[in-house]
């Protein structure tokens, strides 16, 4: 069971907070002319990186809140959270 | 390659069984081959094999990063059925379960196939709407699949608990054709007869980059020991395929997740089928060596550990514990966990890729091992003609930029 520390309340159990999938996935700005690869892209192809992931979490059964978080896939050793909106650390695969 | 028979058994019981020889070589690699096979698993030798069986390919080689048989094949909780609902599905899944009813035959290795019979529980009466669904569609495709009233699930397996819980058991789908096979024994067998056929399966050796020529094409791999040659390169790297197609340059819509099991200490044979319940997350039959064999669900979150959390397994026997009240007081010998690598459609892919001579297959999720020979057997025609199968044709890459979803994963209605 992982401990993540959610920048607003602290250390929690992972079962305290719901997986959100791959960080900073922007939807297209004018989905009409997206092409079927972007739109293709921003639905269904993540970077399922083996290494540094930047990810969403939420709160579920706490604050309920969304932040993200930087994870390596290869350990599950957090290197830490930030809150959204906050641009992804440079040592993010993103 | 020596044949097993019960003559072959009795004779060499006479040399005090010292006679056999190792069921396959220790190849080293060569500078260079017809194909390559990334993935030393079920669904990789098998290809191998059918390539060479089938495509008279013999120069053939097998890649595995550890050894044979380490990674998902021997991970999964060996259940077989093919009571898929879309007509794409059932039809390459029961390709599948057409060849394990002599696969033991044609390898000449008893991989211990048992059609003992599949139930998945309702639950709910949406899961009871979802799984009549299922038998009718199922039936109309030609494939087996009834439906159960809760009594008939309990008359199919005495151990079950129907009334007393949380979620009463409101009636079940049974795939009698459906069981188990040994896990171990199919990539064993699959190496063995490749072996047989001229296949090079070489362990320890790591895919760490991929060859393209000026104008686009495959021309092998790099990997740790050394640079391979060959025009044409499937990959069956299960959870690991995202990197080694990344490697190429192709994007895969796949993300990997583990996915644990559990054994129980042995006890003498007390559980007739495989019982599935989706909505409680508990998936349990017993081996011919007598342990429960107990699946779990996936974890929240994408990772390549092969572990998982200590919450998911134990959510899994508190329902074992619910629909089978005399396991609870069995000990659980071991557990461990699987990459498995997920589609957002949970339907595989097994495919020609954007690089001519690149091949996937991948997807499987958390339902590959059923499909092992169905799979091995198209996925090598795919590499051997250069096109697809009609039973994987609609199994695309690009089904995912055309909208042509094979949508199981809304189909189960259920989390994978």
């Amino acid at each position: 069971m992982l401990l993540i520390d959610c920048p607003y309340c602290g250390e929690r159990p992972e079962p305290e907070f719901a997986y959100g999938g791959q960080a900073h996935v922007a939807r297209p700005a004018r989905p009409a002319e997206a092409s079927d690869e972007a739109w293709a892209d921003y639905l269904y192809f993540r970077r399922n990186t083996r290494g540094l992931h930047a990810e969403r979490w939420r709160h579920i059964r706490g604050c309920g809140r969304f932040f993200n978080a930087l994870r390596d896939t290869r350990t599950d050793h957090f290197l830490g959270t930030y809150k959204i909106g906050a641009p992804p650390p440079p040592l993010a695969d993103t | 390659m020596q044949p097993f028979s019960g003559l072959a058994l009795l004779l060499r019981a006479l040399q005090g069984q010292r006679s056999w020889q190792p069921q396959w070589r220790k190849a080293q690699p060569r500078p260079a081959y017809d194909a390559l096979i990334v993935g030393g698993g079920g669904h990789g030798l098998g290809a191998a094999y059918y390539l060479a069986r089938e495509h008279g390919m013999h120069h053939v080689a097998v890649l595995e990063k550890g050894w044979i048989g380490g990674g998902n094949t021997g991970r999964n909780t060996t259940i077989i059925r093919s009571n898929y609902l879309f007509p794409e599905s059932a039809a390459l899944y029961d390709h599948a379960l057409k060849f394990w009813q002599d696969l033991a035959q044609a390898l000449n290795y008893n991989v211990m196939f048992s059609p003992r019979g599949v139930m998945m529980l309702a639950h709910t009466v949406h899961d009871a709407q979802v799984f009549k669904r299922h038998v009718h569609a199922n039936r109309a495709a030609g494939v087996d699949n009834e439906w159960l009233t809760p009594q008939q699930a309990k008359a199919f397996c005495p151990p079950l608990n129907i009334g007393d819980i949380r979620y009463p058991v409101l009636g079940a789908a049974l795939q009698r054709r459906g069981g188990t096979a040994r896990h171990d024994a199919v990539a064993w067998g699959y190496a063995r007869a490749a072996d047989a056929l001229g296949v090079d399966i070489i362990e320890n050796c790591e895919v760490t980059g991929v060859l393209r020529a000026a104008d686009g094409r495959v021309e092998g791999v790099r990997t740790t020991r050394g640079e391979i040659r060959a025009p044409r390169v499937g990959v069956a790297a299960a959870g690991h395929t995202s990197v080694i197609m990344q490697m190429a340059g192709v994007k895969v819509p796949l993300e990997s997740y583990p996915l644990q099991a559990l054994v129980s200490e042995p006890v003498k044979p007390v559980f007739p089928c495989v019982v599935m319940s989706n909505t409680i997350h508990a998936y349990i039959s017993q081996s011919d060596k007598g342990e429960l064999v107990i699946g779990a669900g996936t974890d929240a979150y994408t990772s390549y550990t092969q572990r998982g959390g200590l919450h998911i397994t134990s959510h899994a026997l508190e329902a074992i514990c619910e629909l089978f009240p005399m396991f609870r007081r069995l000990r659980m010998l071991r557990s461990w966990g699987g990459i498995v690598d997920v589609t957002p459609d949970r339907s595989p892919i097994i495919a020609k890729t954007p690089v001519p001579g690149l091949y996937v297959n991948c997807g499987w999720g958390t339902g590959g091992f059923k499909a092992t020979p169905g799979s091995a057997h198209v996925f090598a025609w795919t590499i051997a003609r250069d096109e697809p199968h009609p039973l994987n044709a609609p199994f695309t890459l690009e089904r995912f930029r055309d909208g042509a979803l094979i949508d199981e994963a809304a189909a189960a209605a259920v989390a994978h």
